[in-house]
């Protein structure tokens, strides 16, 4: 639905003044139809100027976008200005702000109505789509408040609706709930999960929190200095050894007893979560496994486990027993070899 | 000098100064909002960016804002005299003046038109809408508030002005205060006008005041500005949580 390939965009890069900064650097993008796309990365880490790339409010410096089929690049033309095609492509893109950029001096309806003024539709037809879209982000009852009257997370309800306006096919959401409690970031994510279910919506959204990906994101990319580091489903994320995305999304903690010691993070996916296989272990080759930590979570709608274990002696001495594990079908990482990966992942989690 | 005696003076000069303020007023707002919208819109960064007719138009505004009103008047005679076949008189008055308040106007609308957040433009710049749609549903409505102030001190301004088209015979509360007052030492009239001048600017900045503020408290709340900076001053904090564990 969204693809980009090798997107790069260079900040003063047209050598009027000042250095050139990099922001994206060959970024490729796939965005499935109908699923929840999560960017995360920490703030400069180029994720802003991604998502104002794919509608060209930022026009890339090369590479190109295309949005449900149509090459919006191949539209921008040269100025700053955008022609009549690009705006009419634009106007099929939602897109909501982390400050939700309501116009005060309009009411909640009319600010829903704006993208259908645009579009050129009539008042009566305006109104009753507007009334539709308050209705169902839960807001019918404040159609004729003003933004100043609402809380954060009804401004970002009227973002949303105001986002759909025009039967969009993709949403755009730039850190939507950075500006937000958390228990009003949990109601505006289920809400756009729902909305991704019921309208068959694409998302595309960049956070900063990990939580956003963990709760309704189906796939997730990893966005370091410009480059996307690591990206794929959730799912797949998961059962990639040495993960910095799965490790941050589902971190367990714990130290080593000592120095002969071996730790291991064992992750369980779907069947291999209902066997016993730690009681197994330790009966059939006899030996003491200590649990530093674990969890159980639901990371994209998928059922997901993770432990870390101690297993006494190196891990020349335990080559055995880890093979086990991995013959059980679970996902093996041995910690020590990447301690210095895990260090950063809980970094990004925080 | 009585009452009788000053009563139609008054009154005459108080119908001039109406007359050529409210005219001039009126030029300089549908000049100047163009031109200080365009004075944004043109500046490096933004949606008509163009250096050379910014710049242009940035120097036209202040060599005009530069000149003192007395000698714009004078030296304006020429066109004066083509637009209203006369250099006295009223019609003759309003020309100077307003073309004095158009760039005096402009500024005003050019800082009040920056002060709208730029996320807002760029929301509709999302939705697909032109630089037209944004300057007709962003800029201006946004910016109504301050605008409104804007053209309450353009009045001001122009009252003061005014006093000076006495000059050219154009008559007002300004000029009766220097002729009658002044010159021929009728210090009771000279305080009359004074006071009337001084009421009727303390009412134009009320209702000025009070139009502008019931539009920018409009939802029943006051003060959304500093409301957005907090939500923004929170953004890096929470972006650096990380960093510092």
């Amino acid at each position: 639905m969204i693809t980009t390939t090798g997107l790069t965009k260079i900040y003063g890069a047209d050598g009027s003044r000042g250095r050139e900064i990099t922001a994206l650097d060959g970024v490729d993008l796939h965005v499935r139809e109908g699923e929840v796309y999560g960017v995360i990365g920490q703030s400069g880490a180029g994720k802003s100027s991604l998502i104002r790339c794919i509608n060209l409010l930022e026009r890339p410096t090369a590479g190109t976008v295309s949005v449900a089929g149509q090459d919006l690049t191949a539209l921008a033309g040269r100025g700053p200005r955008a022609g009549k095609e690009l705006r009419q492509a634009r106007s099929r893109i939602g897109m909501v702000f982390q400050h939700f950029n309501l116009l005060s001096s309009r009411t909640v309806q009319d600010n829903v109505e704006l993208p259908l003024e645009i579009l050129g539709r009539s008042g009566k037809e305006r109104s009753r789509k507007a009334l539709e879209l308050l209705d169902l982000v839960g807001l019918a009852d404040r159609a004729g408040a003003y933004p100043a009257q609402l809380s954060g997370g009804q401004k970002q309800r009227v973002g949303i609706a105001r986002a759909l306006a025009a039967d969009p096919k993709v949403l755009l959401s730039d850190e939507a709930t950075s500006a937000l409690d958390p228990e009003t970031t949990r109601s505006i994510l289920q809400l756009l999960r729902d909305l991704n279910r019921q309208l068959g919506l694409t998302v595309l959204l960049i956070t900063h929190e990990m939580d956003v990906v963990k709760s309704i994101c189906d796939s997730a990319a990893l966005m370091e200095k410009g480059r996307i580091v690591e990206s794929g489903t959730v799912s797949e994320l998961l059962a990639t050894p040495g993960s910095e995305l799965a490790a941050a999304l589902f971190p367990v903690g714990g130290e080593a007893a000592g120095p002969d010691r071996t730790v291991v993070d064992v992750t369980f996916q779907g069947e291999a979560a209902t066997q016993p296989v730690i009681s197994q272990l330790s009966r059939t080759y006899n030996i003491d496994i200590s649990i530093l930590g674990a969890a159980i979570d639901t990371v994209g709608g998928l059922q997901v486990g993770r432990m870390r274990i101690e297993l006494p002696g190196r891990y020349e001495d335990n080559v055995v027993p880890i093979g086990f594990l991995r013959e059980q079908g679970l996902q093996i990482d041995v910690v020590g070899a990447s301690d210095a990966k895990t260090a950063l992942a809980k970094e990004a989690v925080k | 000098m009585t009452w009788s005696e000053m009563q139609p003076l008054l009154s005459q000069a108080c119908w001039d100064t109406l007359y050529m303020v409210g005219w001039s007023t009126l030029i300089a707002v549908v000049g100047g909002l163009p031109l200080g919208i365009l004075l944004v819109l043109t500046d490096r960064g933004h949606l008509l960016q163009n250096v050379v007719a910014n710049k242009v138009i940035g120097q036209v505004v202040n060599i005009t804002r530069s000149m003192p009103f007395i000698i714009l008047m004078v030296a304006l005679m020429t066109f004066t005299r083509w637009i209203t076949g006369t250099t006295i008189g009223r019609e003759a008055a309003i020309v100077p003046l307003a073309i004095g308040a158009i760039p005096f106007f402009a500024r005003l609308v050019e800082t009040a038109v920056r002060e709208v957040d730029g996320g807002l433009v760029e929301a509709v710049q999302a939705m697909g809408g032109n630089t037209w749609t944004i300057v007709r549903k962003v800029l201006v409505p946004e910016a109504l508030p301050s605008l409104i102030a804007s053209t309450t001190t353009t009045i001001v301004a122009l009252i003061g002005y005014s006093a000076m088209a006495g000059t050219v015979g154009a008559g007002g509360l300004g000029d009766i205060a220097i002729r009658y007052g002044y010159q021929r030492f009728e210090t009771e009239l000279m305080w009359i006008t004074v006071g009337i001048l001084a009421v009727v600017i303390s009412l134009i900045q009320f209702a000025g005041d009070f139009a502008a503020r019931s539009l920018y408290n409009r939802g029943g709340r006051s003060g959304r500005a500093p409301k957005l900076r907090l939500l923004k001053a929170k953004e890096p904090a929470s972006a650096d949580i990380g960093k510092v564990a």
